[in-house]
């Protein structure tokens, strides 16, 4: 509960210790080629992609660069529907306004489907110090929340635990949080499942608050929208008396039939199915429910005023770019730091935050800029175009550390004779599109070509005697 | 409220690069991807996703052939008459509490719109529908399509939606894939899913 990502170390430093741990690597790998291969069918299904691709790029454009016209004008929409509307400019804002609507309604426990714009701001923290409990109630989320730990993938956040680890995290933690595992539980996922179900029906069913994100807000209608599997999402968003809703302000698109370009790209890039089991669309006050939508910026507006870094707003949250990231696969999610891990967590962190810490700082150093996010990104965001732009705000800054961690990153979590193989593959296309070269150190990073040879070992290997001597 | 204009000046200020004049069809979308396509036959297609996803189908059966004898079920208004012969039936009126709902052996319904290609079926609480409460706490849900309700393209389904009613899309019955990426049907949504296609 008290797990938050503040404090982190930098990037090459968190990194090596995940690969040095071989259940999460192995957990990463079996999660992110699998994903990955399923997406690629349910692309490769579809035959309009690259036209759906440009045009979910496109009008994610349109609404960016018209963002303030477009925020007015769902907030007018969701007000016309019976709808609240309040605007946070940071974290703190947002989360004070969520705990005085909870406080309005005189309930102490709410439930939550799972939402990173509140991870994001750390609301259920906030909440706790106010003596609020907030219950996660998706699976994995669950599993990371009874665990006292941090999630680790954008889509399936409890992916470094195995089955046997969260059958012992159930029966450590669920009596304390409700409704106790079943004595006999074992590890075969159905009984899992099956434990959650129970733990959490009792709470959905007696919920008076529910808290909740979105994917998309449309401006033209004032409609929230939500995707998900399980029916925690329907759970929280229908039978609570009251719905608050943090939402971050890109997540507009313009108008309710452009939906048909968002709601293909996204449940096949994702969980690449046709579409997810289940969908929510709602429009102001649905059914007797009060309904408050919390706009949150946090930095969104710093990022929206970088003209290269801006495009990392038309991240729709898929994590398909995680899921064919060599790096990530090596390093693990928590090594980035934040609840947006991989890539777009590389590229989007540090423009949120600023370049603050060291672990931000190094944040644009953690990619080969093999370009594979670029490819499958279903809005087209150009990462390894924005990581160079980064790298050389960095260096420009004076943080000359950004040379060392560069090169430290490069050791520690690269030093891997498949990486390398595939880096220098697929290096060539994208010469054409970023600078060639950085000048000095960093040009092992726009050529991977100068990256040392690999030693013969294994990684991990390597790793284990370098950290002996 | 001193937030809001906060938020619109550091919008307005961060997008200093875009001409006054510009407005928001001055950004070039463009649409060149399919509103529909060619392919097989459009129920064919529609059982082919529903089995895909685990979904019990049945072709041309009479409604009431199969709701009878699943205990007692929930009929939201405006359900037909001849669905119902011989039924146990539970009406939400005057509305049932959730856990009422629970207790429930499963929901009969309709739909608005299917789409083939994704298997899905969406619910907008019309008639034969109801609030989307009654879809979901019971854990047994045996919906009905008419072939006329059947598209082929996500795009030709939102046309026919009303953005003001509340929607719901359901592509199978719930499922998760959190533990160890197995695929397992069935946690807090309804666990058994029976579309009845007439
Ligand atoms: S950056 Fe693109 S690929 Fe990565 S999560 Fe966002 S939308 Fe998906």
């Amino acid at each position: 509960m008290s797990s938050t990502f503040v404090g982190m170390p930098s990037f090459p430093k968190a990194a090596s210790r995940a690969v040095g741990n071989a259940q999460l690597r192995h957990n990463l790998h079996k999660a992110t080629h699998t994903i990955r291969d399923k997406r690629a069918a349910a692309v490769a299904e579809q035959p309009d992609w690259d036209d759906l691709r440009a045009a979910g790029a496109a009008l994610k454009n349109r609404v960016l660069r018209h963002l303030d016209l477009y925020l007015e004008q769902l907030e007018e929409a969701v007000q016309r529907a019976g709808g609240h509307v309040h605007w946070a400019a940071d974290a703190a804002e947002a989360n004070r306004i969520v705990l005085s609507l909870v406080r309005a309604t005189g309930e102490t426990e709410v439930v939550k489907v799972k939402s990173m714009a509140t991870q994001e701001i750390g609301l259920n923290e906030a909440l706790a110090e106010e003596g609020i409990t907030a219950y996660e109630t998706d699976l994995a989320e669950l599993i990371v929340q009874l665990g006292d730990d941090l999630p680790s993938h954008i889509l399936v956040p409890a992916i470094h635990r195995n089955r046997a680890e969260i059958r012992e995290i159930f029966q450590r933690a669920m009596a304390s949080w409700g409704r106790p595992a079943p004595a006999d539980l074992t590890d075969d996922p159905r009984a899992l499942a099956e434990a959650a179900r129970l733990h959490l029906r009792e709470r959905f069913l007696s919920a008076k608050v529910g808290i909740s994100g979105a994917n998309f807000a449309v401006a033209e209608t004032g409609t929230l929208v939500v995707l998900e599997s399980e029916g925690n999402g329907r759970m929280c968003l229908t039978l609570p008396e009251t719905l608050i809703s943090v939402v971050g302000i890109e997540k507009l698109v313009p108008t309710w039939q452009d939906l048909e370009v968002f709601m293909q790209l996204l449940p096949r890039s994702s969980t690449g199915e046709r579409m997810n089991p289940y969908t929510s669309m709602w429009t102001g006050a649905t059914e007797g429910q009060e309904f408050h939508l919390v706009l949150l910026d946090n930095g969104r507006t710093k990022v929206l005023a970088d003209t290269v870094g801006r495009q990392a707003l038309r991240c729709i949250r898929c994590s398909a770019c995680l899921n064919v990231c060599p790096v990530y696969e090596r390093a693990g999610g928590h090594a980035y730091g934040s609840v947006y891990p991989g890539p777009i967590g590389a590229i989007l962190t540090p423009q949120l935050r600023g370049f603050g810490s060291e672990l931000d700082e190094s944040l644009p150093y953690a990619s080969t800029l093999c370009g594979a996010c670029y490819d499958v990104c279903p809005v087209a965001i150009n990462i390894p175009e924005v990581l160079l732009d980064l790298r050389a705000k960095v260096a420009a800054s004076g943080a000359h550390k950004g040379e060392k961690l560069a090169m430290a990153a490069a050791r520690r979590v690269l030093s891997s004779p498949g990486l390398l193989g595939a880096s220098q593959r697929t290096a060539g296309r994208f010469r054409k599109l970023t600078p060639r070269r950085l000048p000095g150190p960093l040009s092992a990073w726009t050529d991977t070509r100068d990256i040392p040879a690999p030693p013969p070992q294994s990684f991990r290997d390597w790793w284990a005697s370098r950290e002996e001597k | 409220m001193a937030s809001r204009e906060t938020i619109l000046a550091r919008v307005r200020s961060a997008l200093a690069d875009v001409p006054s004049t510009e407005t928001p069809d001055d950004v070039p979308v463009p649409r060149d991807y399919q509103h529909t396509r060619p392919g097989p036959d459009l129920v064919e297609l529609f059982v082919d996703r529903l089995m895909d996803y685990r979904a019990v189908v049945h072709l041309d059966t009479p409604v009431a052939e199969l709701a009878r004898g699943r205990g007692r079920l929930m009929v939201p208004p405006g359900t037909p008459g001849e669905w119902l012969s011989g039924v146990d039936v539970a009406r939400d009126d005057p509305p049932l509490t959730a856990t009422e709902l629970d207790h429930l052996d499963g929901v009969l319904t309709g739909c608005a719109v299917a789409i083939a290609e994704t298997g899905t079926i969406i619910l907008d609480g019309g008639p034969a529908q109801g609030r989307r409460a009654l879809t979901l706490v019971p854990d047994h849900h045996l919906c009905v399509v008419h072939r006329e309700q059947i598209v082929r393209t996500v795009p030709e389904a939102l046309q026919r939606l009303d953005p003001t009613r509340p929607h719901t899309w359901i592509s199978g019955p719930s499922a998760t894939s959190d533990i160890e990426l197995d695929r397992i049907e069935g946690v807090h949504g309804p666990r058994t899913l029976e579309v009845a296609i007439l």
